[in-house]
């Protein structure tokens, strides 16, 4: 029945099991439309995040599929489970940390992992024994009787995720984990969500830096405006945009137009004397390219290589399209990035 | 484990936060104790002479008279304490982690409302024993005082529904914290103070027709040892209107407010 409503199944294909699919999943605020048709698919033990400029939708998605807030159109499943008709079942599955510590100001470390227990009806000795593996797991053993009010926000931060993590959830939404933490507590976090993934979990989580995805995320999707713009991995990612070249600047015509032959495919930068040859920038590419040179007896005044990294994708991709929230800033439309570029 | 035990397991764990809150924080509960405590000393010594004269007694006995009122006016004071508690925590963080528990919804409030009755209760005990020290001397036996006790539990109760669903509408904690005025002034527009009776028409017509008159005359009565003729009867219903109105209310702020 349901199936048919949509061109592909979420649990169709010989793939790994699908921990979080989506399909057409919409929201408005009154005429502010903050999700326009969301479409994911995120196998169970990956981690996927969710990468966009503030006020892109991060949130809201993160609460629709935590059951925090209902979808006006589309469907989801959190494994398994359908978020409209059967959230205590997503419910059971999942453990969600956002952006504000959902702490017990008043109670200790101790008694707000306790509380988790009870609330899961976990037996007395199983919620003692979690709560002192997580009390240790997360470095907060030592201040266990000491309430939460004191603690510093990188603590807090420590103690809110391992609030999520004492029902062992299949699925873990962290809705930018670490917005707001110094370096060390960010490299912490990221550890942590590591060792999440290797234990079989599967996390979701939404940020607005591109490092961060970069550095956990196995797919990441560019979502702007309500929409997803660009979906894969970091490096399809990069792929994506065009400008990882190596640009070959000469102070002489001549040369200038001997390279332009022997480069037929580079893109010819005339007033500037300037060649652009596409490739990756990688060692064995930028060999040959010198080799090419060498054999040609060609000599460049200059020679740079230029690789786009996120935050260029993040530019060029959320840069236009949106009309809306500040901040996406001005730069990336137009004319290529690397062309404001110049060298000596 | 069926729905109803779930429920009541989900309810008891909300009810032990909220104690362990109070044990905290007991400024809280000593805080609901204390404006009434005052309230006594403040009528009794200051103006139990001329009142007490003036309705033919002295000051003893406006203490006899004053004492029920004074408790009612715990009550209101106590329960509404409720709504700071239920919007402090509606504003923070964790309310979006037990939404999204699989555990049971209405226990957030059901801890909340016993956590409170309980709380009142207690400060209620601290009001008596002032008033008793002060020279207080209820004729109430055995029964009466269970009775008195009972009638107590229940108006705390309706009015801390009240309460919560007045937590529930609040944006922020201070706004929480004035909207009960109203309802912890109203016993002073009943015979909590002075008879009804002595009242302007206007007044006296509104004092002998809001619920908390025939509150303080019930208690009065179970506490004096005399007749309280329908007033108890008429509280109950008040307390179970009140209630009633609290909890639909509040189950439907709570069910439909979505947090940003």
């Amino acid at each position: 029945m349901r199936s048919s409503v949509m061109p592909t199944p979420p649990h169709a294909g010989p793939q790994s099991p699908v921990a979080v699919s989506t399909s057409g999943l919409r929201k408005a605020y009154g005429d502010k439309t903050v999700l326009d048709g969301i479409d994911l698919r995120i196998p169970a033990g990956s981690v996927f995040a969710l990468l966009g400029p503030n006020g892109a939708g991060k949130t809201t998605t993160v609460q629709i599929l935590s059951t925090l807030v209902a979808a006006d159109g589309g469907q989801a499943l959190v494994a398994g489970h359908d978020v409209a008709t059967s959230p205590d079942g997503v419910r059971a599955a999942i453990g969600v940390t956002g952006q504000f510590a959902a702490l017990d100001d008043l109670l200790t470390a101790e008694e707000n992992l306790l509380l988790m227990a009870d609330l899961l009806r976990l037996g007395k000795r199983e919620a003692r024994s979690r709560t002192r593996a997580l009390l240790r797991r997360f470095d907060i053993a030592d201040v266990a009787h000491k309430r939460a009010a004191t603690f510093s926000g990188g603590m807090r931060r420590r103690l809110d995720i391992a609030m999520t993590l004492v029902g062992e959830p299949q699925v873990i939404f962290l809705d930018e984990p670490t917005t707001g933490l110094d370096p060390r507590s960010r490299r912490t976090m990221w550890d942590m969500v590591r060792s999440l993934v290797a234990g079989g979990t599967t996390v979701f989580l939404t940020t607005q830096y591109l490092e961060e995805a970069d550095q956990l995320a196995d797919r990441i999707a560019v979502l702007d405006g309500g929409r997803i713009v660009a979906e894969g991995t970091a490096d399809e990612l990069k792929a994506r945009i065009p400008g990882s070249h190596v640009r070959l600047r000469f102070t002489d015509a001549v040369e200038y137009e001997r390279a332009g032959a022997a480069f037929p495919g580079a893109t010819r930068d005339d007033e500037n004397l300037a060649l652009r040859v596409a490739g990756d920038g990688g060692l064995d590419a930028l060999r040959a390219l010198l080799d090419r040179l060498d054999a040609a007896g060609i000599r460049a005044a200059d020679f740079s290589v230029h690789t786009p990294d996120l935050d260029d994708v993040f530019l060029t991709l959320t840069g236009t399209g949106t009309t809306g929230p500040a901040g996406t800033g001005t730069t990336g439309t137009g004319a290529p990035l690397h062309d404001q570029e110049t060298l000596r | 484990m069926s729905t109803l035990t779930f429920a009541v397991h989900d309810s008891m764990t909300m009810l032990r936060r909220n104690l362990k809150h109070a044990i905290r924080y007991p400024a809280v509960s000593l805080g609901s104790a204390m404006m009434p405590i005052l309230m006594l000393l403040l009528f009794v010594y200051a103006f139990g002479d001329s009142i007490g004269a003036g309705m033919g007694g002295g000051r003893d006995a406006y203490l006899n008279y004053l004492t029920p009122g004074v408790i009612i006016m715990g009550v209101a004071a106590g329960s509404m304490s409720t709504s700071i508690a239920v919007c402090s925590d509606m504003t923070e963080g964790i309310i979006n982690r037990f939404r999204t528990m699989n555990i049971t919804r209405s226990s957030f409030m059901t801890g909340h409302v016993l956590g409170s009755v309980l709380q009142t209760m207690v400060s209620l005990v601290l009001v008596m024993g002032v008033a008793l020290a002060l020279g207080f001397r209820p004729a109430a036996g055995p029964v009466e005082w269970l009775a008195a006790a009972g009638l107590l539990a229940a108006i705390a109760f309706a009015v801390t529904w009240l309460s919560a669903a007045l937590g529930l509408i609040s944006k922020t904690v201070e706004s929480a914290s004035n909207k009960p005025l109203l309802v912890q002034f109203l016993p002073f527009l009943g015979s909590a103070f002075v008879p009804a009776a002595s009242m302007a028409p206007g007044l006296r017509w509104f004092a002998e027709h809001q619920p908390f008159t025939p509150m303080t005359e019930a208690l009065r009565g179970l506490l004096s040892g005399s007749e309280i003729g329908n007033n108890g009867w008429i509280s109950l219903a008040w307390c179970a209107g009140i209630a009633l109105v609290g909890y639909v209310w509040s189950r439907a702020l709570f069910n439909s407010t979505t947090k940003r």
